[in-house]
Protein backbone atom coordinates (compact mmCIF):
# COMPACT_ATOMS: atom_id res chain seq x y z
CA UNK A 1 0.00 0.00 0.00
CA UNK A 2 2.07 2.96 -1.06
CA UNK A 3 0.38 6.48 -2.61
CA UNK A 4 2.75 9.17 -3.08
CA UNK A 5 5.62 6.44 -2.63
CA UNK A 6 5.51 6.75 1.11
CA UNK A 7 4.53 3.25 3.13
CA UNK A 8 1.36 3.97 4.55
CA UNK A 9 1.49 1.28 7.14
CA UNK A 10 4.74 2.60 8.50
CA UNK A 11 3.30 6.26 7.98
CA UNK A 12 0.32 5.25 10.14
CA UNK A 13 2.46 3.10 12.54
CA UNK A 14 4.73 5.87 13.97
CA UNK A 15 1.58 8.15 13.64
CA UNK A 16 0.31 5.78 16.74
CA UNK A 17 3.46 5.59 18.29
CA UNK A 18 3.89 9.57 18.26
CA UNK A 19 0.39 9.53 19.79
CA UNK A 20 0.88 7.14 22.61
CA UNK A 21 4.56 9.29 23.49
CA UNK A 22 2.84 12.55 23.83
CA UNK A 23 -0.15 11.31 25.38
CA UNK A 24 2.24 9.15 27.88
CA UNK A 25 4.42 12.46 28.61
CA UNK A 26 1.34 14.38 29.58
CA UNK A 27 -0.22 11.90 31.16
CA UNK A 28 3.69 11.55 33.03
CA UNK A 29 3.49 15.52 33.42
CA UNK A 30 0.20 15.42 34.91
CA UNK A 31 0.88 13.49 37.76
CA UNK A 32 4.50 14.44 38.52
CA UNK A 33 2.74 17.57 39.38
CA UNK A 34 0.71 15.79 42.24
CA UNK A 35 4.03 13.41 42.97
CA UNK A 36 5.75 17.03 43.56
CA UNK A 37 2.90 18.23 45.99
CA UNK A 38 2.72 15.22 47.90
CA UNK A 39 6.68 15.03 47.86
CA UNK A 40 6.70 18.62 49.50
CA UNK A 41 4.20 17.84 52.01
CA UNK A 42 6.09 14.00 53.11
CA UNK A 43 9.33 16.48 53.46
CA UNK A 44 7.37 19.05 54.93
CA UNK A 45 5.38 16.89 57.35
CA UNK A 46 2.15 17.56 56.42
CA UNK A 47 -0.54 15.63 54.87
CA UNK A 48 -0.38 17.12 51.31
CA UNK A 49 -3.33 17.28 48.83
CA UNK A 50 -6.04 14.56 49.75
CA UNK A 51 -9.59 15.82 49.08
CA UNK A 52 -10.11 14.98 45.43
CA UNK A 53 -10.47 11.01 45.07
CA UNK A 54 -8.81 8.52 46.85
CA UNK A 55 -5.37 9.74 48.42
CA UNK A 56 -6.17 13.06 46.55
CA UNK A 57 -5.02 11.27 43.59
CA UNK A 58 -7.83 13.20 41.02
CA UNK A 59 -6.28 16.61 41.96
CA UNK A 60 -4.29 16.97 38.97
CA UNK A 61 -7.29 16.98 37.13
CA UNK A 62 -8.52 19.41 39.57
CA UNK A 63 -5.68 21.53 39.11
CA UNK A 64 -6.24 21.43 35.67
CA UNK A 65 -10.22 22.65 35.25
CA UNK A 66 -9.05 25.20 37.25
CA UNK A 67 -6.60 26.48 34.85
CA UNK A 68 -9.00 25.99 31.87
CA UNK A 69 -12.00 27.59 33.26
CA UNK A 70 -10.01 30.48 35.27
CA UNK A 71 -10.40 34.61 32.95
CA UNK A 72 -7.94 34.80 30.17
CA UNK A 73 -6.23 37.67 30.07
CA UNK A 74 -4.20 39.12 27.45
CA UNK A 75 -2.31 42.33 28.78
CA UNK A 76 -3.67 45.74 26.22
CA UNK A 77 0.26 46.31 26.13
CA UNK A 78 1.57 43.62 24.56
CA UNK A 79 2.16 41.87 21.87
CA UNK A 80 -0.62 39.79 21.08
CA UNK A 81 0.58 36.83 18.90
CA UNK A 82 4.16 36.92 20.05
CA UNK A 83 2.02 36.76 23.42
CA UNK A 84 0.19 33.74 22.94
CA UNK A 85 3.25 32.25 20.58
CA UNK A 86 5.62 31.91 23.91
CA UNK A 87 3.45 29.66 25.95
CA UNK A 88 2.91 27.23 22.59
CA UNK A 89 6.47 27.18 21.70
CA UNK A 90 7.86 26.45 25.49
CA UNK A 91 5.10 23.44 25.10
CA UNK A 92 6.08 22.04 21.49
CA UNK A 93 10.18 22.46 22.64
CA UNK A 94 9.81 20.25 25.50
CA UNK A 95 7.66 18.13 23.93
CA UNK A 96 9.78 17.51 20.42
CA UNK A 97 12.66 16.06 22.64
CA UNK A 98 10.39 12.42 23.03
CA UNK A 99 11.13 11.54 19.04
CA UNK A 100 14.68 9.95 19.39
CA UNK A 101 14.17 8.54 22.84
CA UNK A 102 14.45 4.73 22.58
CA UNK A 103 11.78 4.10 25.03
CA UNK A 104 11.87 -0.05 24.72
CA UNK A 105 12.69 -2.56 22.51
CA UNK A 106 11.35 -3.94 19.38
CA UNK A 107 7.64 -5.32 19.87
CA UNK A 108 5.67 -7.42 16.99
CA UNK A 109 2.29 -6.39 16.49
CA UNK A 110 -0.11 -7.97 13.71
CA UNK A 111 3.07 -9.42 11.79
CA UNK A 112 4.88 -6.11 11.89
CA UNK A 113 7.79 -5.27 13.79
CA UNK A 114 7.95 -2.08 15.80
CA UNK A 115 10.90 -0.25 17.53
CA UNK A 116 9.53 2.05 20.68
CA UNK A 117 11.68 4.77 19.09
CA UNK A 118 10.05 7.23 16.74
CA UNK A 119 13.48 8.25 15.28
CA UNK A 120 16.90 6.69 15.42
CA UNK A 121 18.46 9.46 13.93
CA UNK A 122 22.54 9.32 12.82
CA UNK A 123 22.57 12.91 15.09
CA UNK A 124 20.03 11.87 18.47
CA UNK A 125 22.09 13.51 20.92
CA UNK A 126 22.53 16.82 18.78
CA UNK A 127 18.95 16.82 17.89
CA UNK A 128 18.25 16.81 21.57
CA UNK A 129 20.94 19.77 21.89
CA UNK A 130 19.36 21.61 19.40
CA UNK A 131 15.76 21.44 20.75
CA UNK A 132 16.84 22.20 24.13
CA UNK A 133 18.39 25.05 22.58
CA UNK A 134 14.93 26.19 21.39
CA UNK A 135 13.38 26.16 24.72
CA UNK A 136 15.15 29.47 25.56
CA UNK A 137 12.72 31.06 23.13
CA UNK A 138 9.45 30.40 25.06
CA UNK A 139 10.56 31.78 28.01
CA UNK A 140 12.18 34.94 25.90
CA UNK A 141 8.94 35.72 23.50
CA UNK A 142 6.99 35.15 26.65
CA UNK A 143 8.84 37.46 29.22
CA UNK A 144 9.17 40.73 26.31
CA UNK A 145 5.64 40.56 24.96
CA UNK A 146 3.96 40.70 28.37
CA UNK A 147 5.59 44.45 28.04
CA UNK A 148 6.74 43.89 31.76
CA UNK A 149 9.96 44.87 33.29
CA UNK A 150 10.18 41.95 35.75
CA UNK A 151 9.19 39.67 33.36
CA UNK A 152 11.95 41.08 30.58
CA UNK A 153 14.36 40.68 33.33
CA UNK A 154 13.33 37.17 34.49
CA UNK A 155 13.47 36.36 30.33
CA UNK A 156 17.25 37.50 30.24
CA UNK A 157 17.64 35.55 33.19
CA UNK A 158 16.62 32.73 31.82
CA UNK A 159 18.04 32.69 28.54
CA UNK A 160 21.09 33.61 30.10
CA UNK A 161 21.55 31.07 32.43
CA UNK A 162 20.31 28.26 29.94
CA UNK A 163 22.90 29.53 27.42
CA UNK A 164 25.35 29.52 29.77
CA UNK A 165 24.59 26.00 31.05
CA UNK A 166 24.23 24.52 27.99
CA UNK A 167 27.95 24.86 27.28
CA UNK A 168 29.17 22.70 30.29
CA UNK A 169 26.04 20.24 29.51
CA UNK A 170 27.90 19.89 25.59
CA UNK A 171 31.07 19.61 26.74
CA UNK A 172 30.46 16.81 29.58
CA UNK A 173 28.40 14.99 26.75
CA UNK A 174 31.17 14.97 24.24
CA UNK A 175 33.46 12.94 26.98
CA UNK A 176 30.28 10.30 26.49
CA UNK A 177 30.13 10.22 23.46
CA UNK A 178 34.49 9.47 22.98
CA UNK A 179 33.19 6.39 24.92
CA UNK A 180 30.45 5.33 23.06
CA UNK A 181 31.50 6.36 19.45
CA UNK A 182 28.36 7.23 18.15
CA UNK A 183 25.76 9.91 19.00
CA UNK A 184 22.69 7.20 18.37
CA UNK A 185 20.35 6.80 21.39
CA UNK A 186 19.41 3.49 20.58
CA UNK A 187 23.42 2.20 19.52
CA UNK A 188 24.38 3.82 23.01
CA UNK A 189 21.57 1.92 24.58
CA UNK A 190 22.60 -1.36 22.88
CA UNK A 191 26.01 -1.04 24.49
CA UNK A 192 25.07 -0.71 27.64
CA UNK A 193 23.04 -3.43 27.08
CA UNK A 194 25.80 -5.55 26.28
CA UNK A 195 26.85 -8.28 28.81
CA UNK A 196 30.68 -7.33 30.35
CA UNK A 197 29.53 -4.21 29.57
CA UNK A 198 28.72 -1.67 32.57
CA UNK A 199 26.22 1.43 32.37
CA UNK A 200 28.32 4.59 31.06
CA UNK A 201 27.67 6.11 34.74
CA UNK A 202 30.48 3.90 35.63
CA UNK A 203 32.62 5.10 33.16
CA UNK A 204 31.75 8.74 33.16
CA UNK A 205 30.89 9.58 36.98
CA UNK A 206 31.84 13.43 36.87
CA UNK A 207 30.39 13.51 33.16
CA UNK A 208 26.99 12.37 35.09
CA UNK A 209 27.52 14.36 37.38
CA UNK A 210 28.58 17.53 35.63
CA UNK A 211 25.09 16.83 33.46
CA UNK A 212 22.58 16.12 36.34
CA UNK A 213 23.58 19.81 37.53
CA UNK A 214 23.31 21.26 34.24
CA UNK A 215 19.98 19.58 33.65
CA UNK A 216 18.90 21.20 36.80
CA UNK A 217 19.89 24.29 35.19
CA UNK A 218 18.29 23.59 32.02
CA UNK A 219 14.73 22.78 33.47
CA UNK A 220 14.77 25.96 36.10
CA UNK A 221 14.77 23.95 38.83
CA UNK A 222 15.26 24.83 42.51
CA UNK A 223 18.09 25.40 43.03
CA UNK A 224 18.30 27.34 39.81
CA UNK A 225 15.03 28.81 39.39
CA UNK A 226 15.88 32.58 39.28
CA UNK A 227 13.90 32.81 36.01
CA UNK A 228 10.97 32.49 38.29
CA UNK A 229 12.65 33.88 41.94
CA UNK A 230 9.25 35.42 43.36
CA UNK A 231 11.30 37.48 46.23
CA UNK A 232 12.69 39.33 43.47
CA UNK A 233 11.04 39.77 40.28
CA UNK A 234 7.16 39.16 41.74
CA UNK A 235 6.37 35.75 39.73
CA UNK A 236 8.89 35.79 36.81
CA UNK A 237 8.61 35.73 33.00
CA UNK A 238 5.41 33.88 33.48
CA UNK A 239 3.87 37.29 35.74
CA UNK A 240 1.25 38.26 33.21
CA UNK A 241 -0.08 35.28 32.10
CA UNK A 242 -3.11 33.85 33.81
CA UNK A 243 -4.95 30.81 33.30
CA UNK A 244 -3.94 27.89 30.80
CA UNK A 245 -1.31 29.92 29.07
CA UNK A 246 0.20 29.86 32.76
CA UNK A 247 -0.69 26.29 33.31
CA UNK A 248 1.22 25.34 29.55
CA UNK A 249 4.61 27.68 31.14
CA UNK A 250 4.24 25.28 34.26
CA UNK A 251 3.26 22.28 32.26
CA UNK A 252 6.32 22.57 30.23
CA UNK A 253 8.67 22.77 33.29
CA UNK A 254 7.70 19.24 34.44
CA UNK A 255 7.51 17.81 30.70
CA UNK A 256 11.21 19.09 30.64
CA UNK A 257 11.89 17.70 34.17
CA UNK A 258 10.24 14.29 32.80
CA UNK A 259 12.22 14.36 29.39
CA UNK A 260 15.76 15.44 31.04
CA UNK A 261 15.57 12.52 33.03
CA UNK A 262 14.28 10.01 30.49
CA UNK A 263 17.70 11.35 28.82
CA UNK A 264 19.79 10.65 31.85
CA UNK A 265 18.33 7.54 32.19
CA UNK A 266 19.20 7.08 28.61
CA UNK A 267 22.50 7.82 28.54
CA UNK A 268 24.66 6.97 31.66
CA UNK A 269 21.99 4.01 33.10
CA UNK A 270 21.29 1.64 30.48
CA UNK A 271 17.91 3.15 29.27
CA UNK A 272 15.54 0.27 29.04
CA UNK A 273 18.64 -2.26 30.24
CA UNK A 274 17.44 -4.50 33.12
CA UNK A 275 19.82 -4.85 35.68
CA UNK A 276 21.72 -7.52 36.18
CA UNK A 277 19.39 -9.75 33.56
CA UNK A 278 21.35 -11.13 30.59
CA UNK A 279 18.57 -10.22 27.51
CA UNK A 280 19.74 -12.17 24.69
CA UNK A 281 19.28 -15.64 27.31
CA UNK A 282 15.32 -14.77 27.33
CA UNK A 283 14.65 -13.49 23.11
CA UNK A 284 11.95 -15.93 23.36
CA UNK A 285 10.11 -13.35 25.93
CA UNK A 286 9.12 -11.48 22.92
CA UNK A 287 7.07 -8.67 23.54
CA UNK A 288 6.99 -9.58 27.57
CA UNK A 289 10.66 -8.64 27.34
CA UNK A 290 10.03 -5.28 25.64
CA UNK A 291 7.56 -4.19 28.19
CA UNK A 292 9.21 -5.12 30.86
CA UNK A 293 12.56 -2.82 29.52
CA UNK A 294 9.67 0.00 28.85
CA UNK A 295 8.89 -0.71 32.87
CA UNK A 296 12.90 -0.61 33.89
CA UNK A 297 13.30 2.53 32.02
CA UNK A 298 9.85 4.01 33.48
CA UNK A 299 10.98 3.08 37.42
CA UNK A 300 15.12 4.54 36.50
CA UNK A 301 12.80 7.90 35.77
CA UNK A 302 11.01 7.52 38.65
CA UNK A 303 13.87 7.75 40.86
CA UNK A 304 15.20 10.79 39.04
CA UNK A 305 12.14 12.54 38.94
CA UNK A 306 11.81 11.85 42.63
CA UNK A 307 15.77 12.97 43.18
CA UNK A 308 14.63 16.44 41.07
CA UNK A 309 11.85 16.65 43.91
CA UNK A 310 14.11 16.29 46.72
CA UNK A 311 17.05 18.52 45.64
CA UNK A 312 13.74 21.26 45.09
CA UNK A 313 12.76 21.12 48.51
CA UNK A 314 15.96 20.88 50.47
CA UNK A 315 18.96 23.16 48.95
CA UNK A 316 17.84 27.24 48.70
CA UNK A 317 18.22 29.25 45.52
CA UNK A 318 21.02 30.16 44.22
CA UNK A 319 22.23 34.29 44.02
CA UNK A 320 22.23 35.03 40.48
CA UNK A 321 26.07 35.97 40.55
CA UNK A 322 27.02 32.38 42.35
CA UNK A 323 24.72 30.88 39.44
CA UNK A 324 27.13 32.66 36.88
CA UNK A 325 29.81 31.83 38.63
CA UNK A 326 29.38 28.33 39.00
CA UNK A 327 28.47 28.11 35.47
CA UNK A 328 31.54 29.16 33.90
CA UNK A 329 33.96 28.88 36.53
CA UNK A 330 33.25 25.06 38.08
CA UNK A 331 30.97 23.65 35.72
CA UNK A 332 32.84 24.60 32.69
CA UNK A 333 36.77 23.91 33.47
CA UNK A 334 35.17 20.48 35.34
CA UNK A 335 33.73 19.55 32.37
CA UNK A 336 37.06 20.53 29.62
CA UNK A 337 39.02 18.36 32.29
CA UNK A 338 36.62 15.67 32.45
CA UNK A 339 37.29 15.68 28.30
CA UNK A 340 40.72 15.87 28.40
CA UNK A 341 41.02 12.76 30.70
CA UNK A 342 39.03 10.93 28.87
CA UNK A 343 40.70 11.32 25.62
CA UNK A 344 44.38 10.88 27.51
CA UNK A 345 42.76 7.65 28.89
CA UNK A 346 41.15 6.41 25.60
CA UNK A 347 44.78 6.80 23.73
CA UNK A 348 46.08 5.25 26.22
CA UNK A 349 44.10 2.12 26.32
CA UNK A 350 44.43 1.93 21.83
CA UNK A 351 47.61 2.00 22.72
CA UNK B 1 4.75 14.58 -7.23
CA UNK B 2 6.97 12.90 -5.11
CA UNK B 3 6.80 13.46 -0.65
CA UNK B 4 10.84 15.04 -1.48
CA UNK B 5 9.05 17.32 -3.68
CA UNK B 6 6.12 18.88 -2.09
CA UNK B 7 8.39 19.21 0.67
CA UNK B 8 10.97 20.31 -1.24
CA UNK B 9 8.79 23.58 -2.30
CA UNK B 10 7.07 23.98 0.74
CA UNK B 11 10.60 24.23 2.48
CA UNK B 12 11.56 26.58 -0.21
CA UNK B 13 8.38 28.92 -0.08
CA UNK B 14 8.77 29.11 3.72
CA UNK B 15 12.20 30.29 3.25
CA UNK B 16 11.82 32.90 0.70
CA UNK B 17 8.52 34.41 2.31
CA UNK B 18 10.42 34.25 5.81
CA UNK B 19 13.17 36.20 3.77
CA UNK B 20 10.89 38.72 2.74
CA UNK B 21 9.18 39.05 5.99
CA UNK B 22 12.37 39.75 8.03
CA UNK B 23 13.10 43.02 5.53
CA UNK B 24 9.71 43.99 5.44
CA UNK B 25 8.62 43.58 9.20
CA UNK B 26 8.14 47.14 11.18
CA UNK B 27 9.31 45.90 14.46
CA UNK B 28 13.22 44.72 15.15
CA UNK B 29 11.74 41.47 17.13
CA UNK B 30 9.24 40.26 14.64
CA UNK B 31 12.76 40.10 12.05
CA UNK B 32 14.49 38.45 14.07
CA UNK B 33 11.85 35.79 14.76
CA UNK B 34 11.29 35.64 10.85
CA UNK B 35 15.02 35.22 10.07
CA UNK B 36 14.69 31.85 13.07
CA UNK B 37 11.76 30.93 10.86
CA UNK B 38 14.93 31.55 7.42
CA UNK B 39 16.95 28.64 9.38
CA UNK B 40 14.56 26.38 10.20
CA UNK B 41 13.42 26.34 5.98
CA UNK B 42 17.13 26.01 5.53
CA UNK B 43 18.01 23.15 8.29
CA UNK B 44 14.77 21.32 6.41
CA UNK B 45 16.70 21.70 2.76
CA UNK B 46 19.43 19.66 4.56
CA UNK B 47 17.55 16.97 5.75
CA UNK B 48 16.45 16.55 2.33
CA UNK B 49 19.98 16.33 1.13
CA UNK B 50 20.96 13.68 3.66
CA UNK B 51 23.25 16.61 5.36
CA UNK B 52 22.30 15.42 8.75
CA UNK B 53 25.02 17.18 11.00
CA UNK B 54 25.14 20.12 9.15
CA UNK B 55 21.18 20.59 9.33
CA UNK B 56 20.86 20.35 13.23
CA UNK B 57 24.43 22.37 13.71
CA UNK B 58 22.64 24.93 11.79
CA UNK B 59 19.84 25.04 14.13
CA UNK B 60 22.15 24.51 17.90
CA UNK B 61 24.32 27.55 16.67
CA UNK B 62 22.68 29.82 14.16
CA UNK B 63 18.32 29.49 15.83
CA UNK B 64 20.24 28.63 19.30
CA UNK B 65 22.68 30.43 19.94
CA UNK B 66 23.01 33.70 17.78
CA UNK B 67 19.96 34.52 17.33
CA UNK B 68 19.22 34.62 21.22
CA UNK B 69 21.92 36.86 21.45
CA UNK B 70 20.32 38.91 18.82
CA UNK B 71 16.60 39.04 20.74
CA UNK B 72 19.16 40.32 24.25
CA UNK B 73 20.42 42.98 22.60
CA UNK B 74 17.53 43.91 20.57
CA UNK B 75 15.09 43.43 23.78
CA UNK B 76 17.60 45.07 26.24
CA UNK B 77 17.97 48.12 23.43
CA UNK B 78 13.87 48.52 23.95
CA UNK B 79 13.92 48.90 19.94
CA UNK B 80 10.21 47.53 19.94
CA UNK B 81 8.54 50.74 18.25
CA UNK B 82 6.68 50.34 15.11
CA UNK B 83 8.18 53.51 13.14
CA UNK B 84 11.39 53.80 12.14
CA UNK B 85 13.25 57.26 11.69
CA UNK B 86 12.76 57.95 7.91
CA UNK B 87 15.79 58.29 6.39
CA UNK B 88 16.62 60.78 3.57
CA UNK B 89 16.30 60.47 0.05
CA UNK B 90 19.79 59.97 -1.26
CA UNK B 91 20.43 57.10 1.54
CA UNK B 92 17.28 55.51 -0.14
CA UNK B 93 18.64 55.91 -3.93
CA UNK B 94 22.19 54.81 -2.59
CA UNK B 95 20.88 51.69 -1.07
CA UNK B 96 18.85 50.58 -3.94
CA UNK B 97 21.89 51.15 -5.97
CA UNK B 98 24.02 49.35 -3.91
CA UNK B 99 21.71 46.43 -3.56
CA UNK B 100 21.39 46.11 -7.08
CA UNK B 101 24.90 45.65 -7.96
CA UNK B 102 24.83 42.64 -5.54
CA UNK B 103 22.01 41.49 -7.52
CA UNK B 104 23.70 41.85 -10.58
CA UNK B 105 26.94 40.36 -9.23
CA UNK B 106 24.94 37.07 -8.08
CA UNK B 107 22.96 36.48 -11.05
CA UNK B 108 26.33 36.61 -13.09
CA UNK B 109 27.64 34.41 -11.21
CA UNK B 110 25.05 32.17 -11.20
CA UNK B 111 25.40 32.35 -15.10
CA UNK B 112 28.39 31.53 -15.39
CA UNK B 113 29.00 28.54 -13.28
CA UNK B 114 28.71 25.87 -15.37
CA UNK B 115 29.94 22.89 -13.41
CA UNK B 116 26.57 22.56 -11.48
CA UNK B 117 23.97 23.08 -15.04
CA UNK B 118 22.17 20.25 -15.83
CA UNK B 119 22.85 18.72 -12.25
CA UNK B 120 20.47 17.32 -9.85
CA UNK B 121 20.75 17.27 -6.45
CA UNK B 122 20.94 14.15 -4.99
CA UNK B 123 18.12 13.72 -2.36
CA UNK B 124 18.24 11.33 0.65
CA UNK B 125 20.42 9.18 -0.28
CA UNK B 126 24.24 9.56 0.02
CA UNK B 127 26.56 9.85 3.18
CA UNK B 128 28.73 12.65 2.99
CA UNK B 129 26.70 15.10 5.26
CA UNK B 130 26.68 11.75 8.08
CA UNK B 131 28.82 12.59 11.20
CA UNK B 132 30.83 10.27 10.82
CA UNK B 133 32.32 10.58 7.32
CA UNK B 134 32.19 14.60 7.85
CA UNK B 135 34.59 13.81 10.70
CA UNK B 136 36.91 11.29 9.13
CA UNK B 137 37.52 13.78 6.31
CA UNK B 138 37.68 17.13 8.42
CA UNK B 139 40.78 15.47 10.52
CA UNK B 140 42.39 13.77 7.59
CA UNK B 141 42.54 15.94 4.58
CA UNK B 142 41.20 19.14 6.26
CA UNK B 143 42.85 18.81 9.48
CA UNK B 144 45.65 21.68 9.06
CA UNK B 145 42.57 24.53 7.94
CA UNK B 146 40.29 23.51 10.40
CA UNK B 147 43.29 23.63 12.99
CA UNK B 148 44.29 27.11 11.43
CA UNK B 149 40.38 28.28 11.80
CA UNK B 150 40.09 26.83 15.78
CA UNK B 151 42.96 29.28 16.48
CA UNK B 152 41.26 31.62 14.53
CA UNK B 153 38.38 31.47 16.62
CA UNK B 154 40.49 31.19 19.97
CA UNK B 155 41.95 34.67 19.24
CA UNK B 156 38.45 36.17 18.16
CA UNK B 157 37.48 35.25 21.46
CA UNK B 158 40.02 36.34 23.44
CA UNK B 159 39.78 39.41 21.63
CA UNK B 160 36.26 39.81 22.53
CA UNK B 161 36.98 39.23 26.08
CA UNK B 162 39.66 42.15 26.07
CA UNK B 163 37.68 44.61 24.45
CA UNK B 164 33.95 44.16 25.95
CA UNK B 165 36.13 44.09 29.44
CA UNK B 166 35.96 47.69 31.14
CA UNK B 167 38.62 50.41 31.76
Amino acid sequence: MTLLSIDWFLFFEKLILIAVIIFASLGIALYTTFAERKVAAILQDRPGPNRAGPFGLFQPFADGLKLIMKEEIIPNNSNKFLFVLGPALAMVAALMTCAVIPWGDKIVAFGRTVALQIADINIGILYVFGVVSLGVYGIMIGGWASNNKFSLLAALRGASQAISYELAMGISLIALLMITGTLQLGEIVKQQMQPGHFWNVVYQPLGFLLFLVCAFAECNRTPFDLPEAENELNFGYHQEYSSMKLGFYLFAEYINMFISSVIMATLFFGGYDIPFFDETKHADWGNWLALAGVVCLMIKVVIFIFFFMWVRWTIPRFRYDQLMKLGWKTMLPLALLNMLITGAVILWLKK
Amino acid sequence: MAITEIIFWFLSALAVISAIMVVLSKSPVHSVLWLIAVFFAISGHYVLLNAQFIAIVNIIVYAGAIMVLFLFVLMLMNLNKETEPQKNLWMKLTGVVSGGCLLIILISLVRQATEIKGKIAVTKTGDIGLIKVLGKELFSSYVVPFEISSVLFLSAMIGAVVIGKKD
